[in-house]
């Protein structure tokens, strides 16, 4: 009864004088919620990516074997160990062939299949399906395609068939490290795998390109084909080119799946992460060395991340400065 | 007069078109080569459907048949009767996995990206930051010390330990807030005005006006999902656990191959994807060009 008629007083009070209440109860609202709608979010990232972070730092400085709660600290031991370890670094280096190979290869032929796509009338969006579609698949069940069928070593593989026609004898795609056969199967799976992902950046960025631009260098003589190309696309698209090598890049450095499956129980041609996998979780199960390679493989990344960040102008149009 | 009218159009038109294109070679030139391209890029869907529907005998037989001539749809009978591995559990688990995490990361995402973007706090910013410093390090390198994590809450081989370690991703907490960012004010005004606060205008204005934004990247977090292996691997440890990449990946060790097996299993487990793309391929385009550029 009491508080009805504070109400009905304070009411018709307040909106003449208002600004000072309600701005502080919309202020306690605004944190209150802010809370609401970030904590669930916050506390999570917190948990399951901080704490693991923290946590490989700490593991990474002891002699963690088979435990997870070392207490022999042995310093930077697992550091050197792990950077003298010819495997790991070994797998770097193969890091580096991949990359050499996939990312050039992949720029390449998803700006290829954006052009042609992009120039063609008929059937457009059935061909830019058919080449966009392979994203669909998994790496495992593309592996699985590559390896059991396309790739297969024996008689009745694709390839071994299609080269049988001709005379030649069956490869061992995957069975030795020399000749690397094996780069072969693992840059044309890749290639298939993501290029139609790229070609869609590429669409999208070739869309964006003025018509005018074309026209002028008509008018100036420009022959269409190579020079267009050359002077007006190809400089067009250098924003998106060098955020897909970026993309490429960091995609390549985190490949595990098709190596993994792909060339099963060897002790070559392993990438970082599949090293890693094998050193953390293989029989040693050596969370020491393993988490010291996480942290070096993510100092690495972050250095890489940092440099794209300087070239592409990371943040720029960005207000939280 | 009738004759020559047309004629003269044809050769405007072919002159245009040779200004603009190259002629009919360049154009012959253009489809050749963009059917040669399909034609590469459909050969591996060729492969995998030709051996799921076809007998042992006739994959390892000694020419190449180019077709089976006797459908055999028994394979997929044989695949879900077999005993040794669950394949339908598999199946499951993946179907399982995909949904929440798409659901889980569309939620906690999508709340925390709307906060950064519009409502007003004055620690915001170091937030923000908190958030951001997760972007430099991709979850794939981590996976040892999330392990560890997992394994020490006693989650393997859980669909607990399958989802929720993926549910908080940085870069969609970012694609959100960019988005909120450009989401237009007036709208959330309105809903203040009819005494909405933030978490009703959130919900009944904000929401159901984005729903293409939320419908792209909730379709490329299911494709990564469905798709994901390391992780899966890492945390199934018991077969029950496995999703369908792990048991694809463990026909390729197993000592006895049965391929016609192993194929219809790989065909059935891209269905659903494929499904996604054909339905929903709008939103993927629009997913991929929103996360790809910004990433």
């Amino acid at each position: 009864m009491s508080t009805t008629t504070t109400r009905d007083l304070a009411n018709p009070a307040s909106v003449p004088a208002g600004p000072a209440k309600p701005r502080r109860g919309l202020r306690d609202s605004r944190t209150l919620n802010f809370w609401l709608f970030i904590g669930p979010f916050l506390i999570g990232l917190i948990v399951f990516v901080y704490v693991p972070i923290g946590w490989s730092l700490y593991l990474s400085f002891f002699d963690a074997r088979f435990t997870v709660t070392p207490d022999k600290f042995v310093g930077f031991d697992n550091y050197t160990y792990m950077l003298t370890d010819p495997k790991f670094t070994g797998s770097l280096v193969t890091f580096t062939v991949f990359a050499v190979f996939i990312v050039p290869a992949t720029w390449a032929v998803s700006l290829g299949l954006a052009l042609l796509v992009n120039q063609i009338r008929f059937m457009r969006a059935f061909f830019r399906s058919v080449f966009f579609l392979p994203t669909a698949c998994s790496y495992v069940a593309a592996s699985l395609i590559w390896k059991m069928s396309l790739f297969s070593g024996v008689r009745f593989g694709l390839l071994n068939t299609v080269l049988g026609w001709f005379g030649v004898d069956s490869i061992a795609w995957l069975a030795s490290p020399s000749p690397p056969w094996y780069w072969l199967v693992i840059v044309t799976l890749r290639l298939w795998l993501q290029s139609g992902f790229y070609m869609i950046l590429f669409l999208a960025a070739l869309q964006n390109i003025p018509g005018e631009l074309y026209e002028a260098a008509a008018i100036d003589g420009a022959k269409r084909g190579w020079q267009t190309f050359r002077y007006i696309t190809l400089p067009q698209l250098r924003a998106t080119s060098t955020a897909v090598i970026l993309l490429l890049l960091i995609a390549a450095y985190q490949a595990f799946d098709e190596f993994y499956n792909l060339l099963d129980k060897t002790t070559w041609g392993r990438p970082p992460l599949v090293e890693l996998y094998a050193t953390a979780l293989g029989t040693s199960q050596d969370y020491g060395a393993g988490s010291a390679g996480a942290v070096i493989l993510t100092l690495l990344i972050i250095v890489v991340t940092l440099f794209q960040g300087k070239i592409m102008g990371f943040g720029r149009g960005d207000e939280s400065k | 007069m009738t004759t020559t009218t047309p004629d003269l159009n044809k050769t405007a038109a072919t002159k245009a078109r040779r200004r603009r294109g190259g002629g009919v070679m360049g154009s012959t030139g253009l489809y050749i080569a963009t059917g040669v391209a399909a034609f590469l890029f459909l050969v591996p869907f060729y492969v995998l459907l030709r051996n799921a529907l076809t007998t042992d005998a006739a994959i390892t037989g000694p020419s190449w048949e180019f077709f089976p001539t006797h459908v055999q749809w028994g394979n997929l009978k044989e695949l879900f009767d077999d005993p040794q591995v669950d394949f339908a559990q598999s199946m499951w688990n993946s179907l399982i996995v995909g949904v929440s995490m798409t659901a889980g990361i569309l939620l906690v995402c999508s709340l925390a990206g709307y906060a950064l973007a519009r409502i007003p706090y004055k620690h915001a910013n170091k937030i923000f930051y908190v958030v951001l410093g997760t972007l430099m390090v991709p979850t794939s390198v981590t996976f040892v010390p999330s392990f560890v994590l997992v394994s020490s809450l006693g989650w393997v081989d859980t669909y607990r330990g399958l989802i929720i370690p993926g549910l908080f991703s940085g870069f969609t907490c970012f694609l959100f807030r960019q988005y909120f960012l450009g989401f237009p004010k007036e709208l959330e005004e309105a809903a203040r005005v009819d005494g909405l606060g933030y978490w009703g205008s959130y919900w009944r204005v904000v929401v159901p006006n984005s729903l293409n934004f939320f419908a792209a990247i909730a379709t490329i977090t299911f494709i990564s999902a469905w798709n994901a292996f390391l992780w899966p691997l890492v945390i199934g440890q018991d077969p029950g656990a496995w999703t369908v990449q792990v048991v694809l990946s463990s026909y390729m060790t197993n000592q006895t191959v049965v391929f016609h097996t192993i194929f219809m299993a790989t065909a059935i487990s891209i269905l659903p994807l494929v499904f996604v793309f054909l339905f929903l391929q709008r939103w993927l385009v629009q997913g991929i060009a929103q996360t790809g550029i910004k990433g």
